[in-house]
C-alpha cells in the first residue's frame, strides 16, 4: 500500500501500462475478507446518519423527481453516456490486473459506442452482446494483494473499505477521459456521471428506501449488503477464487446453518 | 463462532451417509459410476425450477398486491426450510426463546419474508430466471440462476438446497453475493436490541409490519 501512496497515480498508471507483462503473471490477489471488521463504527455511524439526512433532504426528492420528469429513454442515453466514459478507466484498470481480455472488451465497446451508439447514448455493444466488463482501481488494488482494511462509510459516496476508497480516489483523479477533456465538455462529463446516480437512486427507490428507512439497523444493513456484494464482485471475476470458493471450507458466505447448533432445530438439544 | 458439541455429531449423519451410499452404489453400480445421494443435483435443481415457475405464475397473475404476498407465502413454506430459516435469523436468542416464543416466530418471519421479498419480487414483472446449473457443496446442493429483468443488466441469484430438514428444501439465497441468512439474521439481531433483548415485543412489531 505504501509503494502505491508514495507515488503520483499518473506515473503509476504509466508505470503498471509498462510492466503490464511482469504484472500479468505476478498478480496474485489477496484473499478475498471475511467477516466485519468496523473499528471505526463510531465515526462511521455519525457519517451515516449525515448520508441518511442528506439522501431524505436531497438526493432522494431529485431522484424521484428525476425517474418521474425525464422520459425513460432520455434517462438511459444518459447512463450509458456515463458509463461510456468510464471504459478508458475500466481498460487501464483491466490492464493494471493483466486482465486482457477486460481490456479488449472495453476497447470494443468504447469503440462501437461511441461510433455506432452516437457517442455513448446508446449501448449498442451490449445490445450486440457484449456486456459491461466494470472495473474500478479497487479490483486493481486487490488482485496486487492489497487488503480490504477497515469498513469506513464516506461522506455522500456511502458504503466502501479503504481499500476502495483509495481505489476510487486514484480513479478519480486518472480518469484517462475526463481529464484530457477540455473545459465545458470536462463538466458536461462530470455531470452525466452525478445525473446517472441521481437516477439510479430514483429507479431503486424502493429497494434504497427499504435498507435505509425500513430497516431496524440501517447502518449494519448497508455494511453488510456492501461488504458480501463487493466481495462477491472481486471473487467472482477471479478465476481462481471462482474455481472453488469452499476450498477452505471457512467461506462465510457459505456456513452450514445445519452445522450451527443455534441454527438446526431438528438438533437434539 | 465457537462450534458447540450437540448430541447429533456430524459423524452420525455421515455414517447415514455412507451407509446410503453403499446401498446405492451396490444397487446402481452396474448402470452408473456415481454414487446415490439422498439429494442430487438433478433433483435439487428441479425444486429451484418449480420454485421459480411458482413465483412466475403468481408475478404474471395480475392478482392484487395482498393476493400475491399470501401466494408467495404458500410459496415460501412449501419450498423453504422455514424453520431453519427462522431460527438462523433469530442466532443465538434461539437457545433462550421457549418452544411457544420459537413458533410464533416462524410464524410471523415466514409472513414478514413473504412480503418483504414479495415486493421486490414486483421487479420481476416481463423478467424471467434462468436456471443454470447445481453443484454439491457441504452437505447441500448449490443451484445457480441469472435473473434478466427488464432494462437490467442480468445478475446472479444462488439458491441452497438441502433435504436434512426431511424434504427436499431451500433453506439461503443470495443474490449477487448478498445473503438472505445473514441479511435476516442482522435485521432480527437489530430489532431485538432495540427492544432491549424482548422477544415477544419483537414478535409483536414483526407482525405488526406484515
Amino acid at each position: 500500500m505504501s509503494s502505491v501512496r508514495s507515488r503520483p497515480p499518473f506515473r503509476l498508471v504509466a508505470r503498471g501500462l509498462a510492466a503490464l507483462a511482469l504484472f500479468a503473471v505476478a498478480a496474485c490477489s489477496a484473499p478475498v475478507a471475511s467477516g466485519i471488521n468496523d473499528p471505526y463504527e463510531a465515526e462511521n455511524r455519525a457519517r451515516h446518519e449525515f448520508n441518511r439526512n442528506l439522501d431524505r433532504a436531497l438526493v432522494r426528492p431529485v431522484g424521484k423527481g428525476y425517474v418521474q420528469i425525464v422520459p425513460e429513454p432520455v434517462q438511459q442515453g444518459v447512463g450509458n453516456f456515463a458509463s461510456n466514459l468510464g471504459e478508458p478507466s475500466h481498460f487501464v484498470n483491466h490492464l493494471l490486473q493483466g486482465d486482457v481480455e477486460g481490456a479488449v472488451m472495453n476497447t470494443i465497446r468504447f469503440a462501437v459506442n461511441t461510433t455506432v451508439g452516437l457517442g455513448g447514448l446508446i449501448d449498442m455493444a451490449g445490445a450486440l452482446g457484449i456486456p459491461e466488463f466494470d472495473t474500478d482501481f479497487g479490483e486493481t488494488l486487490y488482485t496486487w494483494g492489497v487488503g480490504e482494511g477497515a469498513y469506513v462509510e464516506l461522506p455522500v459516496l456511502g458504503p466502501s473499505t479503504q481499500r476502495d476508497t483509495l481505489g476510487r480516489m486514484v480513479d478519480l483523479f486518472t480518469n484517462p477521459l475526463i481529464n484530457t477533456l477540455p473545459d465545458p465538455e470536462r463538466y458536461y462529463a462530470r455531470g452525466a456521471s452525478v445525473a446517472a446516480r441521481v437516477g439510479d437512486r430514483g429507479r431503486y427507490s424502493d429497494i434504497v428506501d427499504s435498507i435505509l428507512y425500513e430497516s431496524a439497523d440501517s447502518y449494519a444493513q448497508s455494511r453488510l449488503i456492501y461488504l458480501q456484494n463487493r466481495r462477491f464482485e472481486l471473487g467472482g471475476d477471479s478465476a481462481d477464487a471462482y474455481e472453488d470458493p469452499y476450498a477452505t471450507g471457512t467461506d462465510p458466505n457459505y456456513e452450514d446453518p445445519y452445522d450451527d447448533p443455534y441454527a438446526d432445530p431438528y438438533a437434539a438439544e | 463462532m465457537t462450534r458447540m458439541p450437540t448430541l447429533t455429531p456430524p459423524n452420525d449423519r455421515l455414517s447415514r451417509r455412507g451407509a446410503l451410499t453403499l446401498i446405492g452404489a451396490g444397487l446402481a453400480a452396474p448402470m452408473m459410476a456415481t454414487p446415490a445421494l439422498a439429494l442430487s443435483e438433478a433433483k435439487a435443481k428441479s425444486l429451484v425450477d418449480s420454485v421459480v415457475a411458482d413465483i412466475n405464475s403468481v408475478i404474471n397473475s395480475g392478482k392484487s398486491e395482498p393476493a400475491m404476498y399470501r401466494d408467495f407465502e404458500r410459496i415460501f413454506s412449501r419450498y423453504a426450510d422455514v424453520p431453519t430459516i427462522a431460527r438462523y435469523a433469530l442466532g443465538v436468542d434461539a437457545r433462550r426463546a421457549s418452544p411457544a416464543q420459537l413458533r410464533s416466530f416462524t410464524d410471523v418471519f415466514q409472513r414478514y419474508i413473504s412480503v418483504k421479498y414479495g415486493r421486490r419480487f414486483r421487479e420481476f414483472i416481463g423478467g424471467r430466471i434462468e436456471v443454470r446449473d447445481a453443484r454439491p457443496v457441504k452437505s447441500f446442493i448449490e443451484v445457480r440462476t441469472v435473473a434478466h429483468l427488464r432494462g437490467e443488466a442480468p445478475f446472479n441469484v444462488t439458491f441452497l438446497v438441502s433435504d436434512r430438514s426431511g424434504s427436499d428444501r431451500f433453506f439461503n439465497l443470495f443474490i449477487e453475493g448478498v445473503n438472505m441468512l445473514l441479511t435476516e439474521r442482522t435485521e432480527i439481531g437489530a430489532m431485538l436490541d432495540r427492544r432491549g433483548g424482548d422477544i415477544d415485543k419483537m414478535i409483536a412489531d414483526l407482525r405488526a409490519t406484515g
